[in-house]
């Protein structure tokens, strides 16, 4: 199965609130391709972004397996997890999280600072990326001199710069009206068709309707909805 | 990597220009205190060592009030002092007051010195004009004379001393040199005195005896010695009187100033180190103030990919950044502090290479030891609660 970049088997993940014992993923199984265009969608408090910071790496799961790029992720160590977060995935949030003092271009740049990508080449790198999201005549602003839907591309640039396997977005139309929502929603359109992994979390039926693949997450449960294709 | 790291942490300090400024101070004021102090005391311990070094390091000094039988040493004692092993000169010194005239002026209460030529050869700076007393004047007990600066000034007006006759207690002397002027405390006293032949002076101040000798050592670290060896010839011409005479060997008093500088240096720096330790614990609560506040901006760089190693790194940059900087400003501070001091008190000012590393490792261990706990602290966050947390 060389397409075959995502694989969890049996994903349980519980917390434990005092006596009490919550099961926030249940026996979760998910395999994503290359060139996938996955919706995560289910209501709130279902356990999606659980879900995600799984994926991420930024978390683990109470048990079951979990391959990323045919590594076993519960087997790394702090310093490796650090690797995959930066090589492997692309992460894009509900609210940007860019940092308020660095301009466009060195946010962008950051997860490449971390790759030790030498200063002449990142910010060659962060340029073409932000001209690619069409903000090529924005590079030296702030965040806060930016609108919403260009600060998500920025963050867009960011996820995209270090070119990683998977895409991982969490609600990124959550803080953006319909029509800017809409136009992240080409991006990823574009991304798409350029054969990038994509997975989403939302939990609007109509932003899901975007992807090629949706999967309904409810109670900690996964069901595979349809897939388009 | 480290560069990198580098310009973060500064973007950071200059973002919080008053928080870091404050948390600064601390350092700033105890490493200020600490080199001032130090300077300050070096300074003027310094101005007493090398007082006392003019004095002559490399001498003995013997005072003998003697006996009541034997009222000071005699020629004889001088002469075995002399004869000691490693004795490079021996100076007796008589001393009385008396009159000078000189072309009818008068200068009563004048400071007599009988001296000898060991005295002349063995003092730096002491003739200004004309020459010193040499042996023969010492052994043809020469009726001849220098002076001091005031007196050349109050009794010649201006006129060249040397070659003319003056009154010494009514007796005719000849005028052979003028002394230097000395501005030090300690040998001021030559600018009113006249200074004669010792074996002159006996008879004009009518005694045989000498209670005042210099014994001039031809090796330093000698000095044990050649004291035990001056005591053993003291005693004999004492009787074994042991109140009869006192042995002062600088040597001894220098190493003990010495002892007292580095004792009051290290205890005034011991104190002065408590504000260091205070604004160490300024940096650190800064800090851990600074990690609470960027809990997001760490999730976020972790999920970027950053290792917990570099967050630390980044953190303890910011703190040994603020520290050392402090330690710069407190270095400048302190010096100009210890400079303004040292020239209001006339001590010399010297600012040791000793001083400044001891200033900056001093700033440089305070930021890595109250900054290593938040960049800790900051490095184990872990990333979903920090980015849970907007
Ligand atoms: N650290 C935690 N400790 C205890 N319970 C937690 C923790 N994190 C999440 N949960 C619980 O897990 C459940 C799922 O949370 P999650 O954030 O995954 O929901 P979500 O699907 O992303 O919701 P939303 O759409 O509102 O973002 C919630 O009931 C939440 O209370
Ligand atoms: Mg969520």
């Amino acid at each position: 199965m060389c397409g075959q970049i995502l694989n969890m088997t049996q994903i349980t993940k519980t917390y434990v609130m005092g006596e009490e014992e919550q099961v926030v993923l249940n026996n979760i199984n998910l395999t994503v391709n290359k060139g996938d265009f996955v919706a995560i969608l289910g209501p709130s408090g279902s356990g999606k972004s659980t879900l995600m910071n799984i994926i991420g790496c930024l978390d683990s799961p109470t048990s079951g397996d979990y391959y990323l790029s045919n590594q076993k992720v519960d087997e790394l160590d702090e310093a490796s997890l650090a690797a995959i977060r930066n090589k492997e995935v692309g992460f894009i949030f509900q609210q940007f999280q860019l940092l308020p003092r660095l301009n466009a271009i060195q946010n962008v740049e950051l997860p490449l600072v971390y790759a030790r990508v030498q200063e002449k080449d990142r910010k060659q790198r962060a340029r073409e990326m932000l001209g690619r999201v069409g903000l090529g005549e924005k590079l030296q602003n702030r965040p806060n001199q930016l609108s919403g839907g260009q600060q998500q591309r920025v963050a867009i640039a960011r996820a995209m710069v270090t070119n990683p396997t998977i895409l991982l977005a969490d609600e990124p139309t959550g803080a953006l009206d319909q029509k800017t929502g809409q136009q992240i929603m080409e991006l990823f359109h574009e991304l798409h068709e350029e054969g990038k992994t994509i997975i989403m979390i939302t939990h609007d039926i109509e932003i899901a309707k975007n992807a090629s693949r949706i999967v309904r997450i409810l109670d900690g449960k996964l069901r595979e909805e349809f897939t388009y294709v | 990597m480290f560069k990198e790291n580098f310009k973060m942490s500064w973007m950071n300090l200059i973002h919080n220009k008053m928080r870091s400024f404050l948390t600064m101070l601390g350092i700033v004021i105890g490493v200020a205190s600490i080199i001032a102090l130090i300077t300050i005391v070096k300074g003027a311990m310094d101005g007493m060592t090398s007082e006392f070094s003019s004095f002559g390091a490399d001498k003995i000094t013997v005072q003998a009030i003697g006996t009541p039988l034997k009222q000071g040493l005699l020629d004889s004692d001088i002469q075995k002092l002399s004869e000691i092993e490693d004795v490079a000169g021996v100076s007796p010194t008589l001393t009385g007051n008396t009159t000078v005239v000189y072309n009818g002026n008068e200068k009563k209460d004048v400071f007599v010195q009988g001296k000898n030529d060991v005295y002349f050869s063995k003092t730096k700076d002491l003739v200004e004009t004309g020459r010193g007393i040499n042996i023969l004047d010492i052994d043809s007990e020469n009726k001849v004379c220098l002076i001091g600066a005031n007196i050349a000034e109050e009794l010649f007006w201006g006129e060249d001393p040397i070659g003319k006759k003056m009154l010494v207690a009514g007796v005719t002397y000849t005028v052979i040199g003028t002394l230097h002027e000395s501005s030090s405390f300690s040998d001021s006293s030559n600018n009113d005195a006249v200074i004669i032949p010792y074996t002159t002076s006996m008879s004009l101040l009518g005694t045989g005896y000498i209670n005042n000798v210099d014994v001039f050592m031809s090796d330093a670290n000698d000095s044990e010695k050649i004291t035990s060896d001056i005591e053993a010839v003291l005693n004999q011409a004492f009787n074994y009187n042991k109140d009869g005479f006192t042995i002062i060997n600088m040597q001894d008093m220098l190493s003990s100033i010495n002892r007292v500088t580095t004792m009051m240096s290290l205890m005034l720096g011991g104190i002065a180190s408590i504000s260091l330790i205070v604004g160490g614990i300024g940096i650190m609560n800064m800090m851990l103030v600074s990690v609470t506040e960027r809990t997001t901006e760490i999730g976020l760089r972790k999920a970027l990919g950053a290792e917990p190693k570099r967050i630390q790194q980044q953190f303890l940059l910011e703190a040994v950044f603020l520290s050392l900087f402090g330690g710069t400003i407190g270095l400048l501070l302190g010096a100009l502090i210890a400079y303004a001091v040292c020239f209001l008190i006339g001590a010399s000012f010297a600012l040791s290479v000793f001083t400044v590393v001891l200033a900056f490792g001093f700033s440089a261990a305070i930021g890595i030891i109250f900054g290593i706990a938040p960049a800790r602290k900051a490095s184990k966050l872990n990333p979903i609660d920090a980015l849970r947390s907007v």
